[in-house]
Formats: structure tokens, sequence, C-alpha cells
């Protein structure tokens, strides 16, 4: 019997024929760390014994969720993080650079068939590039980071075969969205997604990242999709890795396959409070929207903003809501500057920030106050999750939130 | 003994312990924002002993271990649930609060004395006793060495 990309890429790291069941130790080839998580993980590794770590090579460090510093707690973790990174020959990225879930990959840190941990939940982003990548704990960071190794239950694996080309202005999200909703938000737990079908292999990079992003959503380990020319095309220049093959074998045991046509798929919205509460975006059309957010480690890249400047068009935002645009680092913030994209948003009416994850996890601004409703193109939209408890976040591609920040309301993108 | 906090299901670590308090580390500064928006009075009349009775995909979200280390700072050591989600599972395994699996949560009523008796793997609630998954084996040697970090010390310094 043959094995899935998954098994392939455990059993090359632990030298032995790896199965879904089997918990092996595996060693990493990346670990990141973040201002939020980093710093426990940090402190735990020093109750652990202390000492180097593992490789300063491998081990990626950035500050992104409260940055600038929004607070003296928040700069004492700044800084107690830099010291480490100093002390133990770490490159630290600091507040430069963005996202860590773009940076990563933009940088170079991770290529198809690596085992890349993060402590950030959304580091399962990088299947996006044929890696497996999970989100862990920062104790179990702390353990990475001093051995270089963790353990791992080998996951089952989810295929999702799509075919079929998206509508206009549908697109990944509202696929992932679709996945999210049918799935569930523990559908896949303990398991990794399989991203196939020609609806995978004609996305660009960041529509699979996009995609990758939000296999935590149904509980999944990893979301990964097959290398291919455009993986490979993305990662010359930013790694020194050769094209090899890396798929899943024709009798590989598939825990189910799931198919989907994408062109029948309409933009989705997932309403409050959970992230599998997705309707068609027409079931809510109307909502008034207080703020809308376009960015996050999800949808933040130059291709959502080309997005969303495609539905905006000549028009300006509405007067009543208030539009924070967020790219996910320097580089793509760099492109959407280079395109004319911030002047349009600017003189339509939006606030454009620096990279960061700005309001997605209700941490460093754009908080929401009781009774408030936020469209955002992150990924989540749990009670709570971008502010008050009393305020309701929905979940869209840019492509509805840039139609909706134009009319202020919830509004289908297919009707601007 | 202690009392049963009822919870339904997919509980979120934003729930638990929502993103503005993530500079903070020490549990029970953590605990005292403990389902802050959600749940006001839990982080006020928790108390040792007590246990989280949940139902199904418990600490979906965020991989934040400040959600297990809030819960632990209120004197929580047991979450008993229908399924946990998979981060949440192994931080709190990893920092001391165990999470176990029962299927019939949905019979225990918030509020209710409750006991978990782990050698024997049953909870006991308002006199009547449901029983618990075991925990895997290799989680229970890092549960056995006193969690992750005991089970690193255990292993040495490279």
């Amino acid at each position: 019997m043959g094995l899935t990309i998954t098994e392939k890429i455990f059993s090359a790291h632990c030298k032995k024929e790896c199965r879904a069941g089997d918990v092996v130790m595996a060693p990493v080839d990346g670990a990141m760390i973040h201002d939020i998580t980093g710093p426990l993980a940090i402190n735990v590794m020093k109750e652990m014994g202390g000492g180097s770590v593992f490789d300063p090579k491998k081990v990626i460090m950035l500050f992104d969720h409260q940055i600038p510093a929004d607070s003296i707690s928040a700069a004492e973790n700044h800084v107690m993080m830099r010291t480490f990174a100093r002390e133990q020959g770490i490159h630290n990225y600091d507040i430069k650079e963005g996202v860590c879930h773009q940076v990563v990959p933009e940088k170079g840190r991770v290529k198809p068939g690596d085992i890349v941990v993060g402590s950030d939940s959304h580091t399962c982003a990088y299947g996006a590039l044929g890696a497996f990548s999970t989100g862990i704990g920062s104790t179990d960071m702390a353990y990475v980071l001093k051995f270089g190794e963790l353990y791992f239950r080998v996951p089952e694996t989810i295929r999702i075969n799509a075919n079929g080309k998206f509508q206009d202005r549908v697109g990944p999200k509202d696929l992932i969205l679709t996945l999210a909703g049918d799935i569930g938000a523990d559908g896949a737990t303990y398991r990794a997604l399989e991203f196939c079908g020609n609806a995978f292999s004609d996305m660009d990079i960041p529509g699979r990242m996009t995609c990758a992003n939000m296999a935590i959503e149904m509980g999944a380990k990893a979301g990964i999709v097959p290398p291919d020319e455009k993986t490979w095309e993305y990662l010359r220049g930013r790694t020194d890795c050769t094209p090899f093959s890396l798929a899943s074998d024709e009798d590989a045991k598939f825990f189910e396959t799931r198919d989907y046509d994408v062109s029948k798929i309409n933009p989705k919205i997932a309403v409050p409070h959970n992230v599998d509460n997705v309707v068609d975006v027409t079931e809510v059309a109307g909502k008034p929207v207080d703020q809308v957010f376009i960015g996050s480690c999800t949808n933040g890249r130059y291709e959502d903003f080309a997005r969303a400047a495609e539905v905006l068009g000549d028009n300006v935002f509405s007067e009543d809501v208030r539009v924070i645009m967020v790219p996910a680092s320097k580089a793509e913030y760099m492109k959407v500057l280079k395109a004319g994209l911030i002047e349009k948003f600017v003189e339509a009416g939006a606030l454009v920030e620096a990279p960061c994850c700005g309001p997605c996890m209700g941490g460093a601004f754009g908080l929401l106050a009781p009774g408030e409703v936020s469209l955002s193109t992150s990924n989540r939209n749990f009670r709570g999750r971008q502010g008050s408890a009393e305020s309701f976040v929905y979940l869209s591609s840019p492509e509805t939130a840039a139609a909706s920040a134009v009319t202020g309301v919830i509004t289908d993108p297919r009707e601007v | 003994m202690g009392r049963a906090w009822k919870f339904g299901n997919d509980i979120d670590t934003d729930a638990i312990i929502p993103g503005r308090f993530l500079t903070i580390y020490d549990p029970k500064e953590l605990a005292s924002h403990a389902f802050e928006g959600t749940r006001r009075e839990f982080s006020k009349e928790a108390k040792d002993g007590d246990v989280i009775v949940a139902g199904r995909n418990f600490g979906c979200g965020s991989s934040r271990e400040h959600a297990p280390l809030a819960l632990k700072g209120a004197g929580i050591e047991f979450v008993v649930a229908k399924s946990f989600a998979r981060i949440f599972y192994r931080n709190a395994i990893n920092t001391g609060v165990l999470p176990l699996v029962c299927p019939d949560t949905d019979k225990i009523a918030d509020g209710a004395e409750v006991f978990v008796n782990l050698k024997e793997a049953y909870i006991e609630a308002d006199k009547k006793t449901y029983p618990l998954e075991p925990i895997p084996v290799f989680m229970m040697r890092i549960v056995e060495a006193g969690g992750l970090v005991e089970y690193a010390k255990m292993r040495g310094n490279k």
C-alpha cells in the first residue's frame, strides 16, 4: 500500500516507514516563534534546563501581533525576546518584516517536504508550499527549541479534490469557507487535509496560502498542497532547493475524499460566532457593518488587495464604515504601494496600516465595542475575538469585504 | 470534590482567555481574566477541585498556552469533555491540566458536585459515575513524568 504526502514526509524525517496512527519523534526543519507565544516558550526552555537552542539557523523569530509595542508589557516581551535572539545567535526579523505566516515562506524559511512547527495555530499555512507544518503550544516549542525534535502522531489524510473554474469575484477564500462549513470546526481534528484537483493546480501560491492557513479551522493538523511548477517558481531565488516530486501514491490510503466543483461555489461568509457557520453572502446581504478589515495571514497579500481594488473600482468606501487595511508583510506592502493601490485605498477612505496582525486577534488596535459588526478577511470570528464579547465578526473574501465597505452593508461582490 | 462548570461545544481559546491579555504569563493573573467575556462569574467563583465539563472540540482555535494556564491558575486540574481540539489537548497535558475524554458529559449538570478518579478512570457527578477514556500511552508517559518540562529534564541537557 502506498503512502500519503504526510506519511512520506514523516518517513523521510524518521528514516523508517511511518503510517497514519504511528507516534513518532521527528526532527524539525524550522521552528517559528513570535511575540505572543515566544516569551513563554523561552521561559519554559529555561525551566527545562536552558542551554543553547538546537540550531539557531532553524529558529525563526519575529514580532507581529502587538507591534509596534502597544503596551509596556508588550515592549518588555519584545526586549526579552531580542535578548534571547542575541544570546543564541538567532536571526530576529523583529517588527520589521510582517506577519509570521507571510514572512516564513517569503524569506525562504520553508520548502516542500519540510516539517516546520510554529507556536501559532495558523502555522499550517506553509502546507501551501508542500511542507508539513503545524501549530504547537509554547511548552512543545520549548522542547523543540532545546532538542530540535518533537513527538507527533502521524495523521490520516482527508483529500479534497477540487476542480473547475471559479466564478468572477469568487476565489480561494470562498472555497475554504465552503470546506469549513461542510467539514465543521472539528471535522478534521487530528487529520491532515490534502488539497488536490485543477482548482488547486490553477491557483496561485497566495490563494493556496489562504486555503492551507485555514485547515486549523476544521481542527486539522496540516493542510497540504502537493508542490508543482508554481511552487518551485515561487521558491526560486528564495531557497536553494531544486525541484523534486512529492505526491501521495496512487494507492495511498485516505481517510476520506471529498469532491468539489468550484464553479458552483458562490461568495461565502462565516457568520458569528463560529468559523463553520458558513452561508452564501446573499443570505445575510443588507446587514450594516461598522468596520471592515482586509489583511491578516489569511488574506493580506498583494493579490488580495488587487482583488479588493478591482471591486472598489472608481467608488469610495461608505462614510459609515471604518476600513482598515493591513498588508501582511513589508514585501507585500511594497507591492501594493508600487501598484498605486495604497493611494487608491486611502483616497477612497481607508486606513492603511504597516504590516502586522492588526485587528484579527483583538490585541493591538481596531477593537470592537459592544453591538458593533466587523467584516473581516481574517480567519476567526469567535465571540470576543476582535474586542467586546458583545460584538459580531463575519469572515469573507477580500472581494466581499471590499464590496461591503463600499455599500456599508454586507454585499455580494458580484453586484457592485 | 468540586463543582462542575458546564460548557457547550467548540469552546475556543479566545473565550478562555481573550487576545488582549496575552502579554500576561502568570497563571493566577491569567485566571482573573478567564472566560471574561463569556462567563464572568468563573474567575471569581472557581476554586481548587472544580472541574470543567464540556461538549465537543474544547479548546479550539489559537495555540495560546495562556488558555490551559488560565484554567490552572483558577484551580482547575481536570477538563472533562466529549472531545478536544488537538493543540489544546497537548498544551493541557504539557502544563498539567489533564484533558479527559468522556462521552457522557451531556448527563452532567452545571453546578453538579463532581470528583475525578484518575486511577480508576471515572468522573462522579451528583453521585453517578461516568467512565473516562484512557489517556494515550505516549501522553501518559509525559503525565507520569510530571509534564513536558520534567520529561525534558529527564532527557537531560544536550
